[in-house]
């Protein structure tokens, strides 16, 4: 019987509390588990009487004794920086002149409708009546809704058995959700897509995470995953314990992806006895924005094909592409108009309700379309989706509304297609106003938004910087980040979340605050560098 | 040639091993003959809305209204939501940063959080900490989030009741870790008796399992015993002793049909019993608001409460939390609406009040109509649903239908559950798939069915049941000369 070694554990909280700017434990994976930077205390709140002291060890779960690759994990989106800036707004209320700021705006997460972004409102129509069907049978309903909004909602309650949305669905989601959703993707793609293959979750992240759990056994399972990325990645393959082998996006060349660097990563990682099961692709990129150009994506899926690794394609940022050179083609409309079909290459596909113009993150909706896999490891797929039942109905009913649109011709047509627009244009306008704003500070280097929410500039940090940085026990970009926020209010991530070229420092910003903030961000922000340089310049 | 990607063999054996019945073969086998056209009765899950159970009336306004802000803007909106909804919904929508459009905070809204700590305050007598109540999408996913942080690896092992709800097999396989099973007293009513616990935990000591955890399921699935206040002392002690974590799983709190032992919450009684237990045990327990007389599974909403576990354990779980960002809004008012109901007083209370209580005190006599009904079965013999949303019988089996069985490739009690499928179109879930002795078969259904159609359904398993029995008692497998 294998035992576990306290030991071990006991080590790694040790080196926690050593750690500074070492990169983080997801890009070295043969080396022994690090603690995350975000072992400084989380909580700012005092310690209940409830709860007990860390030197009680005789209780069975203390921090020695949890499961090593939580501790292991790291997520930094909503890690330490986050921590440090909602105490600051907590003091903010009490003390409004104690700062150079009147309040904190949060840009380190994708969150577009808590920073003043409205909902699609025939979405929320639907979801309304849906959620109280009895309103349908009441006259002065039609005063208040749209009428297609009416119709949607009566369709999608005749899908749903006994119309009743409260109960658990198909563990995949509702079979008629799931027929809207294939159209959607057949509509989109000009590929036939089967219902069959679609799992309805709660938001995308759900879904990868049952990709995880199925392609890892352990440490000797790697999963391909760009440099860099997102970190419900490198997080997940930490709790399902595998191996996270990177490859690293060419940032001189707008975060292009090569598919020599590809192959190398692989060789490598294969004659360290590390078997590679697939390559994890987003697209459009986050943080980085990119969107590939279709040649690219074919070679993408050639090398999937001939490698055997299954295509993990995230693509909940379909619908954010700013720039007129550049559109999204999903990598099923490439591996199809390649001619592969489902015998040829295993392909899963990620799509959300929390991006694109409709921004519905907390309602949690979103689906993997699963495609190249035999009906053994389909069933698989299946029994874990059903240990979990079924996911919120109501995220499920958007997942569809989100694939099929007001269409021309209909009542809500016209305002839908304003509302859409309205986002989706200032949106590139504010990624425009952004990325012009960090190009024009001394020393930053910003690539082009062409797609998803964010800008991940470069800074190049003075070594007096740091030298600081490291006189306070952390990462220099994480310093530059704290500094920020310190002096501005504006809440970004450190580029080190997010895994970058070593000895390079990134942040991760996004472009979400409404556009009347846009000018005082800009303002701070330049002000801020300039001051930061002028203490730190050689 | 192109290597193959992935392939069943490659397959995580952990995913492989696992198991989940509610949705396996019968469920599957129903819903094919389904599609051909058959009248299938679903009582394989606690699903109450799926069997014609109504959804209450008010948190639907209320959160039909939080869907939908812009309906608060229109002057009409008294017209069709009464005022008390209206009140509520903007006072849910001021807790959010964004509305249901936005994530919260990874643990859930703050708010929400407060108005469920006042609940158990007012539940137990004792104060609950908002800052140790992690709402999540559904208690389900809350199970996994704890099991998946007290596991590391096989040589951990966790005590679930036998028979159990199969999310905590199908997890416990998922993770890695071992389970430890302790077999609940058919004879006593399900009870649970400490000597069966002793003995598991010696068992799997000696094949150098370290014991972690205890999963109690109060009222239970499938079982539907309340535990007394004794019997949680008794295992709040022992867990105490044994350091072992207790997670209490308390979905069905709501769900009460005897008067001699009401729910009371494993909180409560380790706060009874004060030092050193009170600050020496460990405890997570759930909630939700699938099951109760709320019914709304489909919402996926839940929640666990931590007490005695150490602040960096806390930190590391929010930080497991934040991966998934946040569950989902909506889920989070009804939870909201669930602790904090109309109150006397209140415009919605009196046909909140009246739908509630219906919904109960159905639920109570069906739960008697289905024991009853069972009992009068040949060779079938069931506890009293005591809580819970199921009945349990043990179906005794004659040694020809366990020989037809066997015959047939089906452990015993899925090929009675088919049969009895095939035959009247009731979906159960076969015992196996819950755990239970050796040799002793159930099967599980819920007491779900409309009250009205419950007489017929129980008549069609009778007539089932009995012919089957009749059959096999007779064919014994030898021929009389």
């Amino acid at each position: 019987m294998r035992r576990f070694l306290i030991n071990q554990a006991k080590g790694l909280v040790d080196h926690s509390r050593r750690q500074h700017h070492k990169s983080p434990s997801f890009l070295s994976p043969q080396s022994r588990p690090l603690a995350s930077l975000v072992s400084l205390s989380r909580f700012f709140s005092s310690t209940s009487e409830m709860s007990a002291s860390d030197s009680t060890s005789s209780l069975p779960v203390t921090l020695d004794s949890i499961n090593p690759k939580v501790l292991k994990c790291e997520y930094a989106v909503r890690g330490e920086i986050v921590n440090i800036a909602q105490k600051l707004q907590e003091d903010l209320k009490a003390n409004k002149d104690a700062y150079p700021f009147d309040e904190i705006i949060y840009c380190n997460i994708g969150n577009p409708q808590s920073l003043g972004q409205l909902p699609i409102r025939f979405f929320r129509e639907v979801l309304a009546l849906c959620d109280h069907a009895s309103l349908l049978d009441e006259s002065e309903t039609h005063g208040l809704f749209s009428i297609d909004s009416i119709d949607r909602a009566w369709k999608i309650l005749d899908q749903i058995p006994g119309r009743a949305t409260g109960a658990y669905s198909h563990s995949q989601g509702i079979k008629g959700l799931r027929d809207v959703i294939a159209a959607g993707i057949e509509a989109r793609d000009g590929f036939p897509a089967d219902p069959n293959d679609i799992f309805l979750t709660d938001g995308a992240s759900p879904a990868v995470h049952m990709m995880m759990q199925l392609l890892l056994s352990s440490e000797k399972d790697g999963i391909l995953c760009p440099i860099p990325q997102y970190p419900l990645y490198s997080a997940s393959i930490a709790l399902h314990g595998g191996s996270l082998v990177p490859y690293y996006l060419d940032e001189a060349t707008g975060w292009g992806l090569e598919i020599s660097d590809l192959k190398k990563q692989l060789e490598e990682a294969r004659s360290k006895g590390i078997a590679v099961r697939a390559l994890v692709v987003i697209n459009p990129g986050n943080p980085t924005g990119q969107v590939l150009a279709e040649e690219n994506q074919r070679d993408i899926v050639n090398f999937c094909k001939q490698e055997g690794l299954v295509l993990l394609a995230d693509e909940v940022y379909q619908e954010n592409v700013y720039v007129p050179d550049k559109k999204f083609h999903s990598f099923k409309k490439v591996a199809r108009s390649l001619g592969y079909g489902e015998k040829d290459i295993s392909l899963v596909s990620f799509q959300s309700v929390s991006k694109g113009y409709y921004g519905e993150c907390g309602k949690r909706g979103g689906y993997m379309e699963v495609t190249g896999f035999t009906s053994d490891v389909r069933e698989q797929i299946y029994k874990m989706a059903s240990v979990n039942l079924c996911s919120n109905i109501s995220g499920q009913i958007l997942a569809s509304l989100v694939m099929s649109p007001p269409k021309p011709g209909d009542d809500s047509y016209d305002s839908y297609m304003a509302e859409r627009d309205g986002i989706l244009s200032s949106m590139a306008k504010r990624a425009k106003t952004l990325e012009d704003a960090l190009n024009s500070l001394e020393g930053v280097t910003c690539n082009r938004a062409e797609g998803a929410m964010y800008l991940f500039p470069r800074i190049s940090l003075p070594q007096k910087a740091i030298e600081a940085a490291e006189a306070e026990k952390t990462a220099p970009d994480a310093f530059y980040c704290k500094r920020l926020l310190n002096a501005t209010g504006v809440v970004v991530v450190p580029g080190s979340g997010f895994g970058q070229v070593p000895g390079t420092w990134h942040f991760r910003c996004t472009i979400l605050p409404q556009e009347d903030k846009i000018p005082a961000i800009v303002n701070r922000l330049t002000e801020f560098h300039k001051s930061f340089m002028d203490e730190f310049r050689n | 040639m192109a290597l193959k990607a992935l392939d069943y063999d490659t397959l995580n054996e952990n995913v492989k091993k696992c198991q989940y019945a509610v949705r396996g073969e019968l469920y599957l086998r129903a819903s094919e003959l389904q599609k051909e056209g058959k009248k299938i009765i679903f009582t394989n899950v606690g699903n109450p809305h799926a069997l014609g159970q109504k959804p209450l009336t008010f948190p639907r306004q209320v959160v039909a209204l939080c869907q939908a802000p812009f309906l608060l803007d229109d002057p009409n909106v008294g017209m069709l939501f009464p005022a008390d909804a209206i009140a509520r919904a903007k006072h849910y929508l001021s807790l959010t940063s964004g509305g249901l459009g936005a994530y919260s905070d990874s643990r859930g809204l703050p708010g929400v959080r407060k108005e469920v700590a006042e609940f158990i305050q007012r539940r137990d007598g004792y104060p609950s900490d908002p800052e140790l109540i992690f709402l999540t999408d559904g208690a389900s996913k809350g199970v996994m989030q704890i099991l998946n942080c007290v596991i590391r690896g096989d040589g951990d092992g966790i005590l679930v009741p036998v028979p159990q709800y199969p999310l905590y097999s199908a997890t416990i396989s998922l993770l890695g870790g071992t389970l430890v099973p302790y077999y609940l007293d058919e004879s006593e009513n399900w009870g649970l008796d400490v000597n069966n616990l002793r003995q598991s935990v010696a068992q799997a000591r000696s094949q150098g399992i370290t014991v972690r955890a205890m999963v109690i399921i109060n009222p239970g699935n499938p079982t539907g015993q309340c535990l007394s206040e004794a019997n949680l002392r008794e295992i709040l002690k022992y867990c105490y002793n044994e350091k072992l974590v207790l997670l209490g799983d308390e979905v069905y709190q709501q769900n009460i049909y005897q008067d001699e032992r009401p729910f009371i919450s494993s909180k409560k009684v380790l706060m009874d019993m004060g030092s050193p237990f009170s600050n020496g045990v460990q405890l997570v327990s759930f909630h939700t608001v699938s099951k109760g007389y709320w019914g709304e599974c489909g919402q996926r909403g839940g929640y666990f409460e931590m007490t005695n576990l150490p602040p960096r354990v806390v930190e590391e779980i929010y930080k497991v939390a934040s991966i998934a960002l946040s569950p989902n809004v909506s889920a989070q008012i009804f939870m909201g609406l669930m602790v904090s109901p109309p109150k006397p007083g209140d415009i919605s209370y009196d046909q909140f009040a009246r739908e509630s209580k219906g919904i109960l005190e159905s639920l109570r006599r069906r739960a008697r109509i289905m024991t009853d009904g069972f009992n009068s079965c040949k060779n079938v013999v069931c506890n009293f649903t005591e809580g819970a949303m199921y009945s349990f019988p043990q179906i005794r089996l004659p040694p020809g239908a366990i020989q037809a069985a066997k015959q047939a490739g089906k452990v015993p009690d899925v090929f009675y559950c088919l049969k009895l499928l095939e035959a009247t179109g009731i979906s159960t879930v076969p015992g196996s798939g819950f755990g239970q002795k050796e040799g002793v078969f159930h099967l599980r259904t819920t007491i779900l069915p409309a009250e009205e159609e419950m007489p017929e359904i129980m008549d069609s398993f009778k007539k089932f049941n009995d012919e089957f029995m009749s059959q096999y008692d007779n064919n014994v497998g030898y021929s009389r000369m």
